[in-house]
Order: structure tokens, then C-alpha cells, then sequence
């Protein structure tokens, strides 16, 4: 789970990682006093907002409420901007990149660091990038933190600052379940002090039951993927007209790979996840349905359930909301001739096999 | 021959008095797995399809002999599951269940491969050698057995490409879903090397998907030590960098993981790439 750059520093500040006096608002009138030059930051979970006008400076009150204005309700790249962050300008001397992430190769955090910052991460070549794993029996130590700093060129008192962000950083981590955490740019102001000037922290989704109070946290959804996290589907919008259902993710992407080639493309795809529960298959078409694409192509690999149970969800859906919309069912697993038996009698497509499957949805979505 | 398991491992299911615990308690015994004992704290006494449950896994072992656990408790109580299992002696655990906190699983993982102990998962759909053994919820009707060894980090892919090969008339040797999570106990490479050493396996189908390095990884690993013949299938050809496509670990970020990176490391490791899952049965006869 994504959190909103004031609540990401605002975990920070908790851990002690500086950052810059602030406070967030969603409406311009409730800017009553700013803490000297401000810049006003729109507050979307998606990087590139400062190209896309929705981060702004401002030196007065009046000011501040203009841009605010401004920049709230402004679509970036799909979000809206519903708040914004005002925040105490700083006087940059340098920008340095830090975070911490999950190492699938090295099977634990890995501290990552660069004197780069200030620019998209992925643009900075690897060899200006530290990347450090902690081992998961020592945690953190300060030696880490004086890796880092000699890594991005910082010495003395300045040097000791970043160490003592690389162990609130770690705290932070660990006890709030964080998958990543970034602070780009970390600023070395003119004053000589060290502060997070922007922050993204993902919380781990899986570790929400003992973080309570993150799961009151606000999301930038649209109505259909709450409704989809709602059900506990992944969903997912792509480009193309073809509305994708299939249970678990390996065979979800097989089957929009399969679709690619024979010209088929995928608009919506929901992944129900490894479980073939009729009562999900049927949550998934409705859900689908509102997502009206022009073909739905079902993919159900049955483990344990009957795919004449499965195929029984799907013909519900069907007759609930009357869905007219063709479909391709391809239901795999035991009892899986009379399921296709069944669906064939209500006026759908039935394929025995993925690639088969594939090709009849793509001739449709084409037709 | 086969990896990992065999006809003597004796099974032991944490969390087999809940519903899938049961339901895959029998399944594993229809398979023919040596199921010898349940646990589930406070319902030492009861019996499940005829299995003894435990209190503890310590009095499990004391009492069958269990050597291999399979856990399907769920994911706030998985890493406990996970060292007492090792603590009282198991030496190979698979761990089934999903949506386990990432940070739990870099805890146990670490202690399971320090102390030798090999963990499947999490996250995972299990094991199973046709004809010997299944430790986990792979269903028992897709398989033949035969001389293949399968890997795969997905669950329902590799039932439809194991489907698709007994299907063609090749079995299986063992097929191991080593999980999709971003940290898990044993990867592409651990099961390589068991495939490679293993005499009943003659060849190997790798099953990977984007996100991570463990597919580059794997390919580096087969150009140095594996001389048996290699087919792959990688799923996420056509995923868009930056989306989570269904679970986490599958994603491209960085400009990492991505579908051609992998496709290319393998092929240039001599590899077989198939375009489509439903390619693997015909690369593997020719």
C-alpha cells in the first residue's frame, strides 16, 4: 500500500528522519499562516508531478492560496489531486538519493543510496548507486550508515546526520512493515543540515492485521478497484478491449501473452489469485461486466473445485445482469465436459485449450 | 529417484484441522504420501482421515517419526509455524500459504537456510514426484510419471503446462513450485542443481515470470553446471513495466525483470524459450 508523501513524512519525522515544516490541506482556506517561502506539492501517488505542474512555489498566504487552488481538483497523468502538501521551503546545497527496498536475490533489505538525487533513480547509472544488503541476523549497524556516507561524499557532522537517517530509515522499516522506503532528493541545505525533502514509503499489504491504523489510511483508487480490493482480486487496467479473468498470476500473464499473439489485446484483467471458488469466479464477471470490455475471456484452471460448480457461478453472473457481452470460457479440472456442455447451452464460446481460448477471444475482439 | 521427497518422507500437516488442511491431508494420502500426524495446538487426541493430531510439532516427531512438514496456517502464524517446525527437527518444510508479511518471511528464510533445513515457499503450491510423493496442493490428476523435472515459481501455470505434458504423453520426475513471493526459501538455481544431480530426471522445464533476477540467475547457473536439456516458458511477455500484475513479486520495476531480459539469458544459455505455454510439450519431443 502507497501512502500520500505527507503521511509517508510524517511516519519519517516519527523515526526521526528531519524533514521540512508542513501541514496538508484540501481546500485553499485553510491555508492561514505559511513558515516563510513555501512550495505547494499536489499530493498523487504517481511519480512526475513536478513536470505535470503540481508542485509549485509560493511566498505569501495569498500566493499559496492561489497556486493551491490551482493545483487541487488538477488531473496528474489519472489522479486527482484531492490535497495538497505546503511545505517550508529549503535552500538546496547538494541532492543526495536514499532508500531501502527488498532484495529477492540476497533475501533481505538492501540500503540503497546515491550523491545523484534529485532525478528519476532509474536514470542514475548503477555505478553511482550503493547498494548494500542487511544481513537479517545482525539488523542495521552504523558501519552501514558510514558506507553511505562515504558512498555520497558527506563527512563529519553531515556524515553523522545520514547515518542517523539510515538507522530511523531501518526502524521504520521494520516496525512498520515497509516494503520500500525513499527519500529523493535527501537535501544537504546551505545551512548544512540534512533534510527529507520528498518521501515515498510503501506499506506491505500482507502485513496490514498488525498495523491497524494503516488500513484506516485513504487510497487513490478508482470505484472499480476498490471494489476489486474489496473481493481481494487483483485488477489490473491495460490498453487494449479484451476483459481478462483468470486465477492465479502466472496464468493470468500466460493467458495475456497468449492472447498478444494471435492480435488480441487485453483491456481489464482480474487475477482471482490461486483459488478456483465459484462464489469469486461469480463476483469477478459482475465486476468484469462494469468494466465493459468487448470480449471477457475466462481462464479458470480448477485445483479442488468441479468446473461444472465453477461454470454453475459463472451462468448466475450471466443471468443476474443479464450480460450479453460474448464470452470465451475455457474451464479446466474435473467434470470439465459437462461444464462446457453448460456453457455452451447458454449461447457461450467454450475452448478446451489455453491457446484456443486465446485465438477465439482474439477473432472476437477484432470482429 | 526423485528430489527433495521421496516414498519414505513422512509428512506432518500444520493446520490440519482447518479446511484446507483437511481437505489436502486427504488429497496427499490419495497420492500415496505418508501422512503420520497433524498439529494443531489444543486438538492433541482428535483424528483427521484417520491422521493423529498434535498439540505440538516437538510431539509429533517424538510420536511418527515425521521428518517434512507441510503448513497451511495462516499467514500471521506462519513464521511460529515455521521455527517450531525447525526447531523440533524437520528437515523440509513446505510452507503453502499465501500472504505471508514479507519481513517475516526474510526472518525465517534466514534461519531455514543457515540451519540446512529446506523450505519451500511461502506462498507456494508444493511438491509432488508422480508415483512416490506430494507434499502441498498441486492437483493429483495432471500428473504421469516420467523423466521431466519441473520448476516454477507460478501455481496454476504450472498445472497447465504439466497438464499440457502428461497430456502429450511426457511425465514427470518431480515438479516443484517454489512460490511467487519476492523472498522464499529455495529458488530456481537450489532446484537446478537437485534436477541436475538427480538420475531419474533427464530433463528440465523451467516455468518463470517477470520481476527480480532469479530467471538471470538461473540461466548463469545453467551455463556453468547443468548438461541435462533446459525448456523454458516465461509468462509476462506483454506486462506493462510498473504494474503489479496479480501477486507481488510479479512486477518490472527499475527496468529490471522484464520478460526479454530473462528470455535472453536463457536462450544464450542454451535454453529453449517456448513463445507459449502450450509450445513446452512440443520443444521438449523435439
Amino acid at each position: 500500500m502507497k501512502l500520500f508523501e505527507y503521511k509517508a513524512k510524517e511516519l519519517m519525522k516519527k523515526y526521526g528522519v528531519p524533514v521540512p515544516d508542513g501541514f496538508v490541506v484540501s481546500s485553499p482556506d485553510e491555508i492561514e499562516k505559511i513558515p516563510g517561502p513555501v512550495m505547494v506539492k499536489a499530493q498523487v501517488l504517481i511519480g512526475g508531478r513536478g513536470k505535470a505542474g503540481g508542485i509549485k512555489p509560493a511566498e505569501s498566504v495569498e500566493e499559496a492560496r492561489a497556486v493551491a487552488s490551482k493545483i487541487l481538483g488538477m488531473d496528474i497523468k489519472g489522479y486527482t489531486a484531492k490535497q495538497v502538501l505546503v511545505e517550508e521551503r529549503v535552500d538546496i546545497e547538494r541532492e543526495l538519493y536514499i532508500g531501502m527496498t527488498i532484495d529477492r536475490s540476497t533475501r533481505s533489505l538492501l540500503i540503497m543510496a546515491s550523491p545523484d538525487g534529485g532525478m528519476d533513480i532509474e536514470s542514475v547509472p548503477e555505478d553511482r548507486i550503493l547498494m548494500a544488503p542487511v544481513d537479517p541476523f545482525t539488523g542495521y549497524q552504523p558501519y552501514m550508515g558510514r558506507r553511505v556516507a562515504a558512498f555520497t561524499g558527506l563527512k563529519g557532522d553531515q556524515a553523522k546526520q545520514v547515518g542517523a537517517i539510515c538507522q530511523s530509515l531501518y526502524d521504520l522499516v521494520v516496525a512498520e512493515d515497509a516494503e520500500l522506503v525513499e527519500i529523493n532528493p535527501l537535501v544537504v541545505t546551505k545551512q548544512g543540515r540534512l533534510v527529507a525533502s520528498d518521501g515515498k514509503l510503501t506499506i506491505d499489504s500482507d502485513a496490514l492485521f498488525r498495523h491497524r491504523d494503516h488500513s484506516q489510511l485513504e487510497e487513490d483508487l478508482t470505484p472499480l478497484e476498490a471494489k476489486a480490493k474489496e473481493l481481494d482480486i487483483a485488477f489490473v487496467q491495460l490498453d487494449g478491449n479484451i476483459g481478462v479473468i483468470a486465477n492465479g498470476a502466472g496464468l493470468t500473464m500466460a493467458t495475456l501473452d497468449s492472447l498478444n499473439m494471435f492480435g488480441g489485446k487485453a483491456g481489464v484483467f482480474l487475477d482471482l489469485g490461486g483459488t478456483d471458488d465459484p462464489e469469486k469466479v461469480k463476483d469477478a464477471m459482475l465486476l468484469m461486466n462494469e468494466a465493459e470490455p468487448k470480449v471477457i475471456l475466462l481462464n479458470i484452471f480448477g485445483g479442488i473445485t468441479k468446473c461444472d460448480t465453477v461454470a454453475k457461478g459463472v451462468l448466475e453472473a450471466i443471468e443476474e445482469k443479464g450480460i450479453t457481452v460474448p464470452i470465451v470460457a475455457r474451464i479446466k479440472g474435473v467434470n470439465e465436459e459437462h461444464a462446457r456442455e453448460m456453457l455452451r447451452d447458454a449461447g457461450m464460446i467454450p475452448a478446451s485449450g489455453l491457446s484456443e481460448a486465446a485465438e477465439l477471444a482474439a477473432e472476437e475482439s477484432l470482429r | 529417484m526423485s528430489v527433495i521427497i521421496d516414498d519414505n518422507s513422512k509428512v506432518l500437516v500444520q493446520g490440519i484441522t482447518g479446511y484446507q488442511g483437511t481437505y489436502h491431508t486427504k488429497a496427499m494420502k490419495e497420492f500415496g504420501t505418508k501422512v503420520v500426524a497433524g498439529v494443531t495446538p489444543g486438538k492433541q487426541g482428535q483424528r483427521v482421515d484417520d491422521v493423529p493430531v498434535f498439540d505440538s510439532v516437538a510431539d509429533a516427531v517424538d510420536a511418527t517419526g515425521a521428518d517434512t512438514s507441510c503448513i497451511f496456517v495462516p499467514a500471521p502464524f506462519t513464521k511460529d509455524a515455521v521455527f517450531e517446525a525447525v526447531e523440533a527437527g524437520i528437515g523440509t518444510i513446505v510452507a503453502v500459504t499465501e500472504h505471508v508479511p514479507v519481513h517475516d518471511a526474510i526472518r525465517f528464510v534466514a534461519v531455514t537456510r543457515s540451519r540446512d533445513v529446506t523450505l519451500i515457499g511461502p506462498n507456494c503450491p508444493g511438491l509432488a514426484s508422480p508415483g512416490r510423493a506430494k507434499v502441498g496442493i498441486l492437483p493429483n490428476k495432471i500428473f504421469m510419471s516420467g523423466e521431466v523435472g519441473v520448476v516454477s515459481r507460478s501455481g496454476t501455470l504450472t498445472y497447465e503446462i504439466v497438464n499440457a505434458m502428461t497430456e502429450a504423453g511426457i511425465g514427470q520426475s518431480t515438479c516443484v513450485g517454489i512460490g511467487g513471493d519476492r523472498v522464499a526459501g529455495t529458488n530456481f538455481v537450489d532446484v537446478l542443481e537437485l534436477f541436475q544431480n538427480d538420475p531419474a530426471t533427464k530433463r528440465i522445464v523451467m516455468v518463470g515470470e517477470i520481476g527480480g533476477t532469479a530467471e538471470e540467475e538461473a540461466a548463469e547457473f545453467i551455463k556453468a553446471s547443468v548438461t541435462k536439456p533446459v525448456v523454458a516458458y516465461i509468462a509476462g511477455r506483454t506486462a506493462p513495466p510498473g504494474k503489479r500484475m496479480g501477486h507481488a513479486g510479479a512486477i518490472i520495476a527499475r527496468g529490471r525483470g522484464t520478460a526479454e531480459s530473462k528470455m535472453r539469458a536463457l536462450e544464450a544459455a542454451g535454453v529453449r524459450v517456448a513463445k507459449l505455454p502450450t509450445d513446452v510439450p512440443e520443444l521438449l519431443r523435439t
